[in-house]
């Protein structure tokens, strides 16, 4: 018992710095699927149909295949096949690789909720607005975009807290996030080896992230409560 | 002068044509109803007048001015519509109140919005509000709203978001109100609310065009009345004519399913 006692601070310190990357990979992602999934949206809700079946098949394909494997491919791609290991080598060459995958994965799954929320603002509110001598802009900023939000919000929250789990996907191209660490001291790294109790601490990191963010986002729900 | 004329109205979806050469006209203070069965065009009319629809045919004059013509491309132009919309208001079956604002909210917004455009908004923002705001406050007390003001539309009930929705279009004070079947997503109990505080704008003489399936209202209330088939006027006329002696034999069979009913 007291061996733990003397392990957990280099458990923790090591367990931190693991965190610390599982965060950074979940703001990067978050900070680049809101935007580029709002472009995806509006290229599937596209008149120009080329550009609609483009998108939509962009999105079927990376919604149909593991994340898992779209790490793979895009962290291996361009080494193996065109001999240009463009990530580069390295912590930061795998961040960026489980970055792009993460982006482009995540930006797929909030295009489909944009446009569900987009597309479920009724038409009669945009009518309601012209009749009443609103200009586009207007309608957009003064009456759909927040009906659009309130429809995003629940959804969206529900993809959020799976990307913190899903942070943990970018082991498999040795990322050293949280539970890489964990890992290392059940196969051995500054000295302590064999011990499963660290993994239970990786856990708690997640518990208590996904705690923070299921009241925070939940807050958020409750104050779009105010109207129906 | 007719306060509206509408002449020759045509319109097409893809290769059905909806309406068949319209032609009325309205004078100031009066009520015309529009009456006929499902799918014979009186929505698509009411949404020409608003600018929802575009004629592929005919003349739109409110006041004597053009305000469409489409053999003139000049009258159509998109920066000029927005305008043109306010000569007319629209209160649609469904209400269609923006969820996100109060009652007093929804009559206030499009009026604050257009008084941004005003030279002097920028020097006398708290006045002009509080005019909006009294106008409004006027407005749904006339209603029978008064005690209603600060809810939200999902706190309302049918009849009164219909009401708050008639606030809202006279707010701007348009021309012409139009009403789509105003009563038609209400339950029976609640119709009587709505057509009341419509009867007493028409004794107020505000001039509206009201498409409906309240036959007796229509006979009451209009000044004029308009049967509609098919996309065309098959008759229109004083509501006793036409209601107590059609002329045609489609105008009968119509009413007849009504007062059968
Ligand atoms: N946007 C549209 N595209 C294609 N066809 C349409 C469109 N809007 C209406 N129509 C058609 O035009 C015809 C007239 O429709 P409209 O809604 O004007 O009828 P209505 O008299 O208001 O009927 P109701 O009493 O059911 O409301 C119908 O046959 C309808 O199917
Ligand atoms: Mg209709």
């Amino acid at each position: 018992m007291e061996h733990i006692l003397e392990q957990l601070p280099i458990v923790l310190r090591a367990l931190n710095i693991g965190f610390l990357q599982t965060l950074k990979l979940f703001f990067v992602t978050l900070i680049g699927a809101f935007p580029l999934g709002l472009v995806i949206a509006f290229g599937s809700m596209s008149r120009f149909k080329p550009l609609s079946y483009f998108t939509k098949c962009i999105v079927l394909i990376v919604r149909g295949t593991p994340l898992m494997i779209q790490l793979l491919i895009i962290y291996y791609f361009p080494g193996l096949v065109l001999h240009n290991p463009v990530w580069g080598g390295g912590e930061t060459g795998r961040f960026f690789a489980a970055s792009v995958s993460f982006i482009l994965n995540y930006a797929c799954y909030f295009s489909e909720i944009y446009r569900g929320g987009i597309q479920g603002v009724p038409i009669g509110q945009e009518e309601a607005g012209l009749v009443l001598g609103m200009t586009k802009g207007q309608i957009f900023f003064k009456i759909t975009l927040l009906q659009m939000i309130k429809r995003i919000v629940p959804p969206m929250s529900n993809e959020i807290i799976t990307l913190v789990k899903d942070t943990s996907l970018a082991r498999i191209i040795a990322l050293q996030e949280v539970i890489w660490a964990g890992q290392a001291f059940m196969k051995g790294s500054q000295g302590i080896s064999g011990e499963i109790w660290p993994m239970f601490f990786t856990a708690v990191y997640y518990l208590l992230w996904n705690g923070i963010l299921t009241v925070l986002l939940g807050r958020l729900e409750k104050k779009l409560d105010y109207f129906k | 002068m007719p306060i509206l004329e509408v002449e020759h109205i045509r319109k097409y979806f893809g290769h059905t044509e909806v309406l068949k050469d319209i032609s009325f006209s309205l004078e100031q203070g009066q009520v015309v109803s529009i009456i006929g069965s499902s799918g014979s065009g009186k929505t698509t009319l009411l949404r020409c007048l608003n600018f929802l629809e575009r004629p592929d045919k005919g003349v739109i004059r409110v006041n004597g001015e053009t305000l469409f013509d489409a053999d003139d491309a000049k009258t159509q132009q998109e920066s000029e519509i927005r305008k043109k919309r306010l000569h007319f208001g629209l209160v649609f079956q469904s209400f269609n109140l923006f969820p996100q604002y109060t009652a007093l909210q929804n009559v206030m917004l499009a009026k604050e919005l257009l008084a941004k455009e005003l030279p002097n908004y920028k020097a006398e923002r708290k006045k002009i509000h509080d005019e909006i705001e009294a106008q409004a406050r006027e407005l749904l007390n006339q209603m029978g709203l008064a005690d209603r003001m600060a809810n939200y539309p999902h706190q309302l009930s049918g009849g009164q978001c219909q009401r708050v929705a008639i606030a809202r279009a006279l707010a701007l004070q348009p021309d012409i109100l139009c009403f789509d079947e105003p009563t038609s997503a209400l339950d029976p109990e609640l119709t009587g609310e709505v057509l009341k505080v419509m009867k007493e704008l028409a004794e107020q003489d505000t001039t509206m065009v009201i498409v409906t399936h309240e036959m007796a209202f229509a006979r009451d209330v209009a000044n004029h009345v308009i049967f509609m088939d098919d996309g065309h006027i098959l008759e229109q006329g004083d509501p006793m004519e036409v209601f107590e002696r059609p002329k045609e034999e489609r105008t009968r069979q119509f009413l007849a399913r009504f007062t059968q009913g």
